[in-house]
């Protein structure tokens, strides 16, 4: 459980608890040793701080394997993507092509489609019903203005992992830049970039009990970015603003505490909840793909009910889950994901996606099934759809 | 800070009253849509005599608001003449409620327009209309009132989702400001012609979308 509010944490895609160990490390960075990150020619509180940020960039740059100074620290995901996609637009003389998929998390989608407003093109590739990227489609959908592509590693809803070497394989040669949005797949499926050519690649710290307020940008040290916000000269001169210096100690801790053992015990216990779901519940889908899926993520769609009635049921008995159903939103729009995968709205409002983490047990997910059959079960009787209904 | 739900739309979203549906019911409805996320089914009894309704039950498909309004409008109606139960608002459902969260009005809405609707239905049925009013295009305003637009939550008249309304030879053609590959495209179309299709002098229901 791990919090005092008693709630068994299933939200872990949205947010993580900050490990204990993570706290400490960023502690001497508030208290002690809390300069800005100057020159070695300035006072010693600040070298010392310029030391901290360098060796957390060590760290992050070694976990892809990358060198030190192709890693640059963001405020997090979203203005890492933002920092991808507009910095590279906004660099070329010409307003050129960009393609994404359109599975992507808002802070890609909505970047492209402003980018789209300024008069870029932009091409959204689709998905299969598992939502695994349509390759086809993509190489078609190559141009000779074509200057980025950017596909996500994985996916924030249904968990699909894309095959990012193949495509990064594809456009290897071809001048066309290479980013990927690893928010949700960092630390859970192993990226090197030694092996993949992929030329960005946004991380971000809260995904792996980190602090959140803190993620980066990997890039490839021939790749030019335009920056996009003005300012200092920070972060080589790519983003301005006084280094959030604890954070990235916190970040780095985070990338170390991670193990293979820890992914494989999240995995059993997904995998215990999808398969204790499908046995104990009729009318279940599973989005996304069996097999191709981060170790963390579980989405079910439960048909004739609807994901917000389900979320507030499993609140009231101590449960954090999330929905993509229209009524849970801010925009009142169904998931796009699951109406990308060529789910009906029906399935996307009964959608409840599980992500788990360091601090789940096998006893959390007993309980989860046991509560969620029971939730279902209630508000199927009140639902007009389905077996018993009219329809 | 508290739930965006007062305690009685929790404690009416816990325990339903009078969900189900009746046998042989003498009026029914269903407004909404699984589409839309949100739909509301009611079953009447009605005393022939006193036309006053002495049984109803209802089933809700969506969030809490739509359970908890579907479940009170039932309690609201008992016992009460068609005509009261047909004149109860939105407005009062929600006060009786402790009040509703204001973007989940269209969720709400559902259950008090399936009230009228099941009333309609029961007055059809039973002979109560007093005449076959043919279809004008006031006439169809009128039912695209019970239309919802999903990216609102409030119906497509007001929100301009209609761009035109066209009545000829019997065939209804209706415009709505949507690009076809919109992702409500399908669902708003689905309800308009469902509105519409069953009017006793309309052979067929036309919709399109923005060019």
């Amino acid at each position: 459980m791990n919090n005092k509010n008693n709630m068994i944490y299933l939200d872990n895609s949205a947010v993580t608890r900050l490990d204990e160990k993570v706290l400490e490390a960023m502690k001497p960075y508030f208290f002690d040793t809390y300069a800005v990150a100057t020159s070695e020619f300035a006072y010693t509180m600040g070298i010392q701080a310029k030391e901290a940020l360098e060796n957390a960039r060590e760290v992050i740059a070694n976990s892809l394997r990358a060198n030190s100074d192709e890693i640059v620290f963001t405020s997090g995901a979203t203005e890492s993507n933002n920092l991808a996609l507009k910095g590279i637009m906004y660099n070329q003389k010409d307003k050129g092509h960009l393609i994404v998929s359109e599975l992507e998390d808002f802070s890609v989608l909505n970047t492209a489609k402003n980018l789209e407003k300024e008069g870029y093109d932009v091409s959204y590739i689709s998905v299969d019903s598992k939502g695994k990227l349509d390759l086809d489609e993509l190489k078609n959908a190559v141009r000779e203005d074509t200057v980025l592509v950017s596909i996500q590693h994985a996916n924030q809803e249904i968990g699909t992992v894309q095959n990012i070497e193949e495509i990064a394989k594809f456009l290897d040669g071809k001048d066309i830049i290479f980013h990927t949005d690893a928010t949700h797949s960092f630390k859970r499926i192993e990226i090197d970039v030694t092996n993949i050519p992929v030329d960005l690649i946004t991380i971000s710290a809260h995904t792996i009990h980190g602090p959140r307020g803190i993620g980066a940008l990997y890039k490839r040290k021939n790749i030019k970015l335009k920056k996009i916000m003005d300012g200092g000269f920070q972060e080589n001169n790519l983003r301005a603003g006084i280094e959030n210096i604890p954070a990235a100690v916190g970040f780095a801790k985070a990338v170390e505490l991670v193990t293979k053992e820890e992914n494989k015990k999240i995995k059993k216990l997904r995998d215990l909840l999808i398969k204790e779901v499908e046995e104990q519940i009729e009318d279940v889908t599973l989005n996304g793909s069996r097999t191709d899926r981060i170790p963390q993520n579980a989405n079910i769609t439960f048909h004739y009910v609807e994901g917000e009635s389900i979320t507030l049921h499993l609140d009231m008995r101590g449960f954090a889950v999330s929905t993509g159903s229209a009524c849970f939103s801010k925009s009142l729009e169904a998931s796009h994901v699951i109406l990308g995968i060529g789910g009906d709205h029906e399935r996307a409002h009964g959608s409840i996606r599980f992500t788990f983490s360091r601090y789940n047990t096998e006893d959390d997910v007993n309980k989860v099934v046991e509560a969620v059959k029971d939730v279902v079960t209630n508000l199927r009787e009140i639902s007009p759809l389905g077996k018993k209904g009219s329809d | 800070m508290n739930s965006p739900y007062s305690d009685k739309v929790l404690e009416y979203f816990q325990n339903p009253k009078n969900v189900g549906e009746l046998e042989n019911p003498d009026g029914i409805a269903k407004e909404g849509s699984p589409a839309c996320g949100d739909m509301v089914q009611l079953h009447l009894k009605v005393d022939e005599k006193q036309k006053t309704i002495t049984d109803i039950k209802f089933r809700s498909y969506g969030c809490a608001s739509n359970i908890a309004t579907g479940s009170i409008i039932t309690e609201m109606a008992k016992g009460r003449s068609i005509e009261e139960a047909k004149n109860i608002t939105w407005q009062q459902a929600a006060d009786e409620l402790g009040g509703l969260p204001a973007v989940k009005n269209h969720c709400s809405v559902l259950a008090v327009d399936a009230l009228k609707e099941a009333i309609r239905d029961y007055e059809e049925k039973h002979g109560l209309v007093k005449e076959q009013v043919p279809t004008t295009i006031e006439v169809i305003k009128e039912r695209l009132k019970h239309v919802m637009n999903p990216i609102h939550g409030l119906d497509v008249l007001k929100t301009n989702l209609i761009e035109n309304i066209e009545l000829k030879d019997k065939i209804i053609t209706v415009t709505v400001d949507l690009a076809e590959d919109h992702q409500f495209a399908p669902v708003v179309k689905e309800d308009i012609k469902e509105k519409l299709e069953h009017r006793w002098d309309i052979e067929d229901v036309i919709v399109k979308y923005r060019e």
